[in-house]
């Protein structure tokens, strides 16, 4: 298993690089620098002085080809360069963000999967009923509902009708609910259905009819063959729903004035901090590959038939 | 199987809804969408002369919402199609050809699926204006992953064939071959891929023009619609409610119709996600 996970660690490097490359091949396509596409756009006329001082203050006026290899050779010493705004380095901006990011999205996955799995189990156990009708309609809109939507539809009515609840800020639980409550329906939709679908299989599948035909209880059967079977595909699911959640999170974030990774992303791109905008989407990457390793260790540990060598 | 049929009836109108109300949204609407604007009228009520209220401008929402179902639809069809093109080109391509051209397909798909699309989109509209056309670059080029690998792999098991190794035989060439013999047969899954696609592209235009980085006010898009909506809440909330529920709505027609088409193209899966 620790060979499994070194190897699989040494893989996430290639993709990293890549996604780097990628990341300054995009920034770095566009002619013009941060100063002159700040003042292009007309939001600061910024006098000519100002800009050349700037170029070079951020090492702009090198040709593309040392840019990259200043970037990688910073990159390898986890340096991820200076903000233009804040002129404080990344990753001193990142480390500051990255706590309340987790907790909001770690919440939201929480609650989907406490939310969603259960409710798309009762939608098979009765399959075809009204139970089942009325969840799928539940799951559905859910996958259809915009997000940032739902979160002021809930802060309208929680917040700021009924008064339970902080519109926006962070600080304690009581900021956290109602975020983590806007992000949590699509996964929660996308597990709800996941696990209806999983459960239906493995509901005919030869084995539980075997259990049952041999005189098991239904309580062990649910319990020994269907949680188990459907667990490890529903926590794959839940695994691969991370990446979107953080790319939802973004959005939320910003409605909630929550002070994560997605505001800061939203901000540096409507400012053009490219240094900042690139370290997000690497750590945001980051992220999302640790949770799919993380995701496949814990199937290995729920479903013995997974071995990995 | 009655009720997944109404699945595919039910998105088809609600799609068809949508899409009347944007091709005739000159004929429907009571005001112009931008230039109407009077500041007597700000934030009025839903009633019988503006149906859904009025918004900080004193803009008709109704008319706005038609409008920007226009914007919507060319978001999520145009953006779609350039995603399926892309996804498909390489999928088929790499499946059929094989060798160093699929590694390269293979690696460029696993980064893509690394970065979320929604973040990728963003970090691309930083360095475009904000627009309708920055956004269809946007999101067109980071939502093929998903259909490139379905069409990798359904070609993969096509190529071997026997109608495909006779077209070979007949001395159909590499393209030919992958147009008239592979496509035809992938054609359905890229469809329902396409369709739910869209409703994904639909949230997303909506959500970066909400956060002011796709359409830019007083261009009457839905996301653009919301972008004021939090600090108005409190006055006047029908000013989020309509442009939401056209959101909804819409979404909702489209992966109803991927819903039904996937049960309708593919029986054998019964409630595959």
């Amino acid at each position: 298993m620790t060979a499994y996970v070194l190897r699989r660690l040494w893989q996430m490097v290639p993709i990293l690089l890549a996604v780097a490359l990628l990341i300054f091949v995009i920034f770095s396509v566009v002619p013009g620098t941060f100063a002159s596409a700040t003042a292009a756009d007309g939001r600061n006329v910024v006098d000519a002085q100002v800009l050349e001082r700037m170029n070079r203050e951020f090492g702009l006026n090198d040709p593309v080809h040392v840019r990259f290899g200043k970037y990688v050779a910073q990159l390898a010493r986890f340096d991820l360069g200076i903000s233009f705004r804040s002129r404080e380095p990344v990753t001193v901006v990142l480390a500051q963000r990255l706590w309340p990011t987790l907790e909001l999205t770690l919440a939201a996955m929480l609650l989907a999967v406490v939310l969603g799995v259960p409710l798309g189990f009762l939608a098979a156990m009765k399959s075809g009923g009204w139970v089942d009708t009325l969840s799928m309609v539940f799951a559905i809109s859910g996958l259809s509902v915009p997000l940032f939507w739902l979160g002021l539809m809930l802060m309208y009515v929680f917040a700021l009708i009924l008064g339970w609840f902080p519109s926006f800020g962070y600080g304690g639980a009581k900021h956290l609910i109602l975020p983590a409550l806007a992000l949590c329906v699509f996964p929660m939709a996308l597990l709800a259905r996941t696990t209806r679908a999983v459960v239906l299989e493995i509901l005919h599948a030869d084995f539980v009819r075997t259990a049952r035909a041999k005189g098991m209880s239904e309580m062990r059967v649910v319990r020994w063959h269907l949680l188990r079977n459907a667990m490890v595909i529903v926590l794959t699911m839940a695994g691969l729903q991370f990446g979107s959640v953080i790319g939802q999170a973004v959005v939320i974030e910003k409605l909630f004035a929550w002070p994560g990774l997605g505001s800061l992303l939203v901000d540096s791109v409507s400012t053009r901090d490219i240094p900042v905008v690139q370290g997000c989407v690497l750590c945001i990457v980051i992220f999302f590959l640790f949770s799919n390793l993380l995701v496949d260790v814990l199937s290995a540990r729920i479903d013995p038939r997974i071995k990995y060598t | 199987m009655k009720l997944r049929r109404a699945n595919l009836y039910l998105g088809a109108f609600l799609l068809g809804a949508v899409a009347i109300g944007a091709l005739l949204a000159p004929w429907l609407a009571h005001t112009d969408p931008v230039m109407d604007a009077n500041l007597m009228n700000a934030e009025n009520a839903p009633g019988r002369e503006f149906w859904f209220g009025t918004d900080g401008q004193g803009r008709d929402i109704y008319s706005r919402v038609l409008y920007g179902a226009r914007i919507s639809l060319t978001v999520g069809v145009v953006s779609q199609l350039i995603n399926s093109v892309i996804g498909v080109t390489l999928g088929v391509s790499s499946g059929y050809w094989g060798g160093w051209w699929d590694d390269w397909v293979n690696g460029l798909t696993n980064m893509m699926l690394a970065i979320p699309s929604l973040i990728f989109a963003l970090a691309i509209m930083a360095i475009l204006n904000p627009g309708l056309a920055s956004l269809l670059i946007a999101l067109g080029l980071t939502n093929w992953s998903y259909t490139c690998r379905i069409s990798r792999a359904s070609t993969l098991s096509l190529k071997n064939h026997a109608y495909v190794q006779a077209a070979k035989m007949l001395g159909y060439g590499d393209v030919r071959i992958m147009l008239t013999q592979i496509l035809p047969n992938i054609v359905g899954p890229i469809i329902v891929i396409g369709t739910l696609g869209m409703g994904g592209a639909v949230l997303a235009e909506a959500a970066l023009s909400f956060l002011g980085l796709g359409i830019r006010p007083p261009a009457p898009s839905w996301g653009s619609m919301l972008s004021n909506a939090r600090e108005q809440i409190t006055t006047a909330p029908w000013v989020a409610i309509a442009p939401g529920l056209a959101i909804f709505f819409t979404v909702l027609g489209l992966n109803l119709l991927g819903d039904g088409l996937r049960d309708l193209l593919d029986p054998q899966s019964k409630a595959r996600v």
